[in-house]
């Protein structure tokens, strides 16, 4: 569909931008052997491969258009981190490589990621389902490797299917909605009715939210779910069969402030807002969101890394693209720190206290030791704007108020520790 | 006016007439990230006199040596605007290179050091001639600039990169890196040249940095009762000229603290207004103001008494702060 892979119209500006940029950069190596004091230049310098590992998959046409169909989400954020990571990484002779593995959608993931540690690779990103996830963490010869989980975001990777070898960038559902939750207590809109698809990720984000709200003292007053196929808005008058379908399906729910909907599948979330049958606002993976990263965000410095990406991708950056960006900086932050490309080294300090990264998110951005999973702020967001960024004010907590989103440590079945 | 001063000032009369005519003429200039304004302020009345429309965005704003004009990074505009003083007209801009930030102006007036946020680049430029003299490539997201009291180094730090760059002012290269912690914002050098201060909004820090050793013999540590960590992020630094005390604004904690600049601990915690970001004293330094950012206000700090004396209502979103004798 050639509408959908027009990129954005590439203003004067941004391409005087870019020439300067060039020019930055080649000015940069003829300037670096004379800038470095000389015990730097003495010194070898320290290789740090990183390896990006991704699988094809068929592109299935999403209900709105209007945003386009992208086949780079991910591996563009990993490239802006590497350059971030060069740059940084000239003033200390460190070398950075990323490679880039996209396994064919009939391609054999497990040995592709066999090949890269056989090949002596040990520092991952991966933008990959759950399920792929542990078949490269359990492999034998990847237990002193470092898998970076950019995409996955299933509950059950930080409770009992976690493992060692694997840190979460990407946030988990239940800390989504969680921060959803407290927006939405912070609101006082305490009654929902969530509606849910029927594919495994829209069950498991529903089950998120049932607990989030659960966690904050909201109540699901009610529960639907959505079965078979809504209507295409693309067929003639295909809108007017969904501004009738939509209003019967949540017709004659209990008394809500908000409805809530779990679908992740993208089958009929798009069509609920403004078409309910109660005049309610629609929340959850359609309307407004919780998300790692949105392009209306350009707080606490965020319109440089938006700015900064959009000169690698030349299109928005995406929440997939924010985090294999924020695991390749973590990587690097490691590295410049520990002055190392030794995995344990980077694990360690990645685990340890002194690690934080500042990542456009107003606050250091830290593990968790009992899973490993990131904490962060998570950004509430509508179409066109932010909205407000979660935990609330007066959600507390003993160590971080970051910890009120997600499972936190006492109630972690993670045995990592 | 200097000049007049100078003129009146041949006995004991005029010049205590000159001190007061050059006190009553003291002029704060406020640069309005939100509201693409610069808001004048008298500082005898520390009453808002003016707000003057200039280029979008401005963030970073600094006064020529004779004081006639005032350099306003126009960040969106990728320019650096020139306005007079005294008739408040932008009377030029100059070359920037894209999104300026900060910068800081060589002490004998020129040439002007950019930080250019978006290209990891420090641009020089001559600001007689109005033309681009280097370069200087550096650490992702440049922002801090400092500049030593006899010239010859300026100090840029990279919030991405986490350095403090030192760069020759003769060669335009890069001499020494410096790692400090997360997110280094501002680079302040003490009058005396020994140290620079570097301050570090996620490490929640400020690295005082030996300038002939490039170590960090001190890291000072800010903590507020009843404030979360998180919200401690040390922006802005001015040190007095004797050394003695150092003022770090420390964004949203909303306090600026104050610092004893010879032993580094930290005396006492000044409430200002909100998310406070930038700093700078008056000529006498007999008064500190602080932009806070999010409550629209500047905060004017009396340094002996170190009592905050006054909020005074500016533009939306109050970024840089520069004041003219």
């Amino acid at each position: 569909m050639p509408l959908m892979t027009l990129k954005r119209p590439v203003s004067a500006g941004r391409l005087m931008r870019t020439a300067l940029l060039s020019l930055g950069i080649a000015s940069f190596s003829i300037g670096l052997s004379l800038n470095l004091p000389s015990d730097a230049i003495a010194q070898e310098p320290l290789e740090i491969s990183i390896v990006y590992i991704t699988q094809e998959e068929k592109q299935r046409v999403p209900l709105s258009l209007v945003e386009p169909i992208l086949t780079d989400r991910g591996v563009q954020g990993a490239r802006a981190g590497q350059q971030d990571n060069a740059t940084t990484g000239q003033f200390l002779k460190h070398d950075y490589k990323l490679t880039e593995v996209l396994v064919p959608e009939d391609g054999d993931i497990t040995a592709s990621f066999a090949e890269q540690l056989t090949a002596g690779h040990r520092l991952f990103v991966a933008d990959l389902y759950g399920e792929q996830i542990l078949a490269l963490a359990d492999l034998p010869d990847a237990a002193d490797a470092l898998i970076m989980n950019t995409r996955a975001p299933d509950d059950r990777l930080r409770n009992v299917d976690c493992r060692a070898n694997v840190l979460h960038i990407m946030p988990s559902r239940a800390m989504k909605a969680d921060a959803l939750a407290q927006y939405f207590g912070w609101k006082k809109w305490n009654e929902w009715f969530l509606t849910y698809g029927s594919g495994e990720g829209d069950l498991a984000f529903a089950e998120a939210l049932r607990r989030a709200a659960n966690k904050f003292g909201l109540k699901i007053v009610d529960e639907r779910p959505f079965e078979g196929d809504a209507p295409s808005a693309r067929t003639d008058t295909g809108h007017a069969e969904i501004q009738k379908q939509m209003p019967v399906f949540t017709q004659g729910a209990a008394d809500h402030d908000v409805l809530v909907v779990a679908d992740e599948s993208d089958v009929f979330g798009e069509y609920l807002p403004y078409r309910t049958w109660e005049p309610r606002p629609v929340a959850g993976t359609q309307g407004l969101i919780p998300t790692a990263w949105h392009r209306s965000h350009e707080q606490w410095g965020g319109t440089q890394l938006q700015r900064r990406f959009e000169k690698v991708a030349s299109r928005d950056m995406t929440e997939r693209d924010y985090t294999a960006w924020l695991a390749v900086r973590s990587i690097g932050e490691a590295v410049t720190r520990t002055n190392s490309a030794d995995v344990a080294a980077i694990k360690d300090y990645l685990l340890g206290p002194d690690f934080a990264i500042a990542a456009f998110k107003g606050e250091g951005l830290t593990f968790r030791t009992w899973n490993g999973q990131m904490r962060q702020p998570i950004l509430i967001a509508a179409p066109r704007a932010l909205v407000s960024v979660s935990p609330q004010e007066g959600f507390l907590h003993q160590r971080s108020q970051l910890d009120t989103l997600g499972y936190d440590e006492p109630e972690s079945t993670c045995q990592l520790q | 006016m200097p000049a007049r001063c100078l003129a009146s000032a041949v006995g004991l009369t005029g010049l205590a007439l000159c001190l007061s005519g050059a006190a009553a003429a003291q002029t704060a200039f406020v640069s309005n990230e939100k509201d693409n304004t610069i808001t004048v302020i008298d500082v005898a009345s520390l009453e808002v006199v003016e707000t003057i429309p200039v280029g979008q965005r401005p963030r970073g704003i600094t006064l020529s040596k004779d004081q006639k004009y005032l350099y306003i990074c126009a960040s969106d505009d990728d320019t650096v605007q020139v306005m007079d003083t005294e008739t408040k007209e932008i009377l030029t801009t100059l070359p920037s290179g894209p999104d300026p930030e900060l910068f800081v102006l060589h002490p004998s007036g020129n040439p002007l050091y950019i930080a250019n946020e978006d290209d990891n680049l420090v641009t020089v430029v001559d600001v007689e001639k109005g033309s681009v003299l280097a370069e200087v490539p550096v650490g992702v997201e440049p922002e801090g600039m400092g500049v030593s009291p006899d010239g010859k180094v300026i100090v840029n730090t990279s919030e991405t990169t986490n350095m403090a760059h030192f760069i020759d002012t003769e060669t335009f290269q890069i001499t020494d890196n410096v790692l400090v912690d997360s997110r280094p914002r501002f680079a302040e050098f003490t009058k005396d040249g020994k140290h620079v201060w570097v301050s570090a909004e996620i490490g929640g820090t400020v690295s005082v940095i030996d300038t002939q050793t490039k170590e960090i013999v001190h890291k000072v540590t800010f903590e507020v009762p009843g404030v979360l960590p998180e919200a401690i992020q040390p922006v802005g630094v001015r040190v007095t000229s004797d050394a003695k005390l150092a003022f770090v604004a420390l964004g949203p904690s909303n306090r600026v603290a104050v610092v004893d600049a010879q032993t580094f601990e930290v005396m006492d915690y000044l409430l200002v207004g909100q998310r406070v970001w930038q700093l700078a004293f008056t000529g006498d330094e007999k008064l500190l103001f602080s932009t806070n950012g999010v409550s629209h206000d500047v905060s004017v700090i009396d340094v002996e008494s170190l009592k905050v004396t006054k909020s005074i209502a500016v533009g939306r979103f109050p970024w840089g702060v520069a004041i003219k004798d």
